[in-house]
């Protein structure tokens, strides 16, 4: 399984192109990092790749093929602020059921608690939501997963505690991941290799 | 002498539940800290350990349904209410976590120029932009057309243009590229070696190592240690209390081994000791009571059994 990112050029309406001719790969299995400075698109392209906005240049392959706009995509996305990713008005056990599945597994490795599953997204600390959102990601065996700055707003345990459940789980389904992050150092030990954009 | 002290603060929310019914909520309790002249404090700890309350705390900035106790010393002298009040944004300058206390209708270069009292405020705003390589056009930008990177550096640039003599900074870095936090980091410390003092709030472990003096813990609304930087290196062993054991060890420059559990919630804290329930050396006593804050080796922790 490879995903594939070829000549890929975007910009906002009128603006300045904010990238063009990326061309990007990633194999099942592999993991790789994705630096550059603030601002350079790094959230925009892995949007882009997850489906979520459409490149005006270039196109997305999956395996060679065009990613069809209809069931799960197979390419899921986790967000920096997990408070903008969970819907206020659901509670925490529908939230993980959005995906179409229930994987106490994974809810184990996370440290996810039998007990928050009956709370509101406001009664959850960032660290607790986030391992909501990247088990919402994972438990319905996406084929690639991008972490975009996924435990930056976590202390060093919490990200320690995430990373190990996702590298398991990713092992495991032979899932490939796409690390954006500004911490070398996590970068370094989590990566397979580093691309600059 | 310490520029800023805070003695005993305890925080606590007072919540509604359903209809009428009213809970109080102890977010902080008995957590004293000081602020030395010329020293960079690094305040490292989990998320909703109350690092973030502790900044608002000082700047008076709480919302309404909070009750605070304990006191506020700056420079001596103990502070009302409205004495604080009127510090902030002269004395003590403030670099929220969220950019979204940037005013969303004013140019981000005019914000800057706002917090600076002396001196020509244009021309520090883009001394203060140049250095932080925020280009000319974006003084005249609002916040919605910044990156997030972008908007944080706007937010470094107010305070460094104030003329203040403590900064607070509320996660100052996340999201930002290398240079540029080498660059704030390298500001924090000239600020700093000036006889003024900065308290930076962050989670970033291995930043807080190249400037700070002193590096204080939280977890769960209390500080469990306050260490110099020195002894956060190698295997952690001349660090004294369990907790920032495991946080040494979990970096992913170190081990990236992490402890199981998660940071007990602030309605159902546990009696003894706040960390014993993922602590390896928990005993019998460590249920009883919270243990007292003591000295130790030139720093302070808030464990029976560190040694």
């Amino acid at each position: 399984m490879r995903l594939e990112a070829k000549g890929i050029g975007f910009k906002y309406e009128k603006g300045p192109w904010l990238f063009r001719d990326v061309n990007f790969h990633v194999e099942a299995g592999e993991v790789v990092g994705i630096t550059g400075a603030s601002g350079r698109g790094k959230t925009t392209f892995c949007r882009i790749l997850a489906g979520f906005e459409r490149a005006l240049e270039g196109e997305i392959l999956l395996d060679g093929q065009k990613i069809l706009p209809k069931g799960m995509h197979p390419v899921q996305l986790v967000l920096q602020h997990p408070e903008q990713a969970v819907n206020p008005r659901w509670k925490m056990r529908k939230v993980l059921e959005e995906s179409g599945t229930f994987d106490e597994n994974i809810q184990r490795l996370l440290g996810i608690e039998k007990e928050w599953l009956s709370r509101w997204p406001g009664e959850l600390s960032g660290g607790e939501l986030q391992r909501f959102c990247v088990a919402r990601a994972i438990s319905a065996s996406p084929k690639f997963l991008i972490a975009d700055e996924m435990t930056t707003m976590l202390d060093a345990i919490t990200q320690a505690q995430i990373w190990q459940a996702v590298l398991e789980t990713a092992k495991e389904r032979n899932m490939g991941i796409i690390v954006v992050s500004h911490e070398r150092k996590l970068m370094e030990r989590l990566c397979d290799r580093i691309v600059e954009l | 002498m310490a520029i800023l002290e805070v003695k005993n603060l305890s925080i606590s929310f007072e919540q509604y539940r359903s209809g009428l019914k009213r809970e109080v909520i102890d977010v902080m309790s008995n957590l004293s800290i000081e602020l030395e002249e010329g020293e960079i404090l690094a305040i490292v700890g989990s998320s909703g350990s109350g690092k973030s309350l502790l900044a608002h705390a000082m700047l008076n900035i709480l919302p309404e349904n909070a009750k605070t106790s304990g006191q506020i010393f700056y420079e001596g002298k103990p502070l009302t209410d409205v004495e604080l009040t009127a510090l902030r944004g002269k004395e003590l300058a403030f670099i929220p976590q969220s950019v979204n206390f940037l005013d969303p209708l004013m140019q981000v270069g005019k914000q800057v120029r706002q917090s600076s009292r002396n001196g020509n405020a244009v021309e520090k705003q883009r001394s203060v932009f140049e250095c932080y390589h925020l280009g000319k056009e974006v003084e005249k930008l609002y916040p919605f057309q910044l990156s997030g990177g972008m908007a944080r550096r706007t937010l470094l640039s107010t305070a460094a243009v104030s003329d203040a003599k403590i900064i607070i900074a509320d996660e100052p870095t996340p999201g930002l590229d290398e240079v540029v936090i080498q660059e704030a980091l390298r500001n924090f410390r000239e600020f700093a070696d000036e006889n003024r003092a900065v308290m930076l709030i962050t989670h970033d472990i291995g930043a807080a190592l190249t400037i700070a003096d002193k590096i204080a813990v939280f977890y769960a609304g209390t500080v469990v240690e306050i260490a110099p930087v020195g002894d956060f290196s190698g295997k952690g062993e001349k660090l004294r209390h369990p907790y920032t054991k495991a946080l040494w060890r979990a970096l992913p420059q170190n081990e990236f081994t992490p402890i199981p559990g998660a940071q007990p919630h602030l309605s159902d804290l546990p009696k003894g000791c706040l960390f014993a329930p993922r602590c390896p050396l928990m005993t019998e006593a460590c249920t009883v009571e919270r243990p007292r804050v003591r000295e130790l080796r030139d720093g302070k922790v808030r464990c029976i059994h560190a040694t």
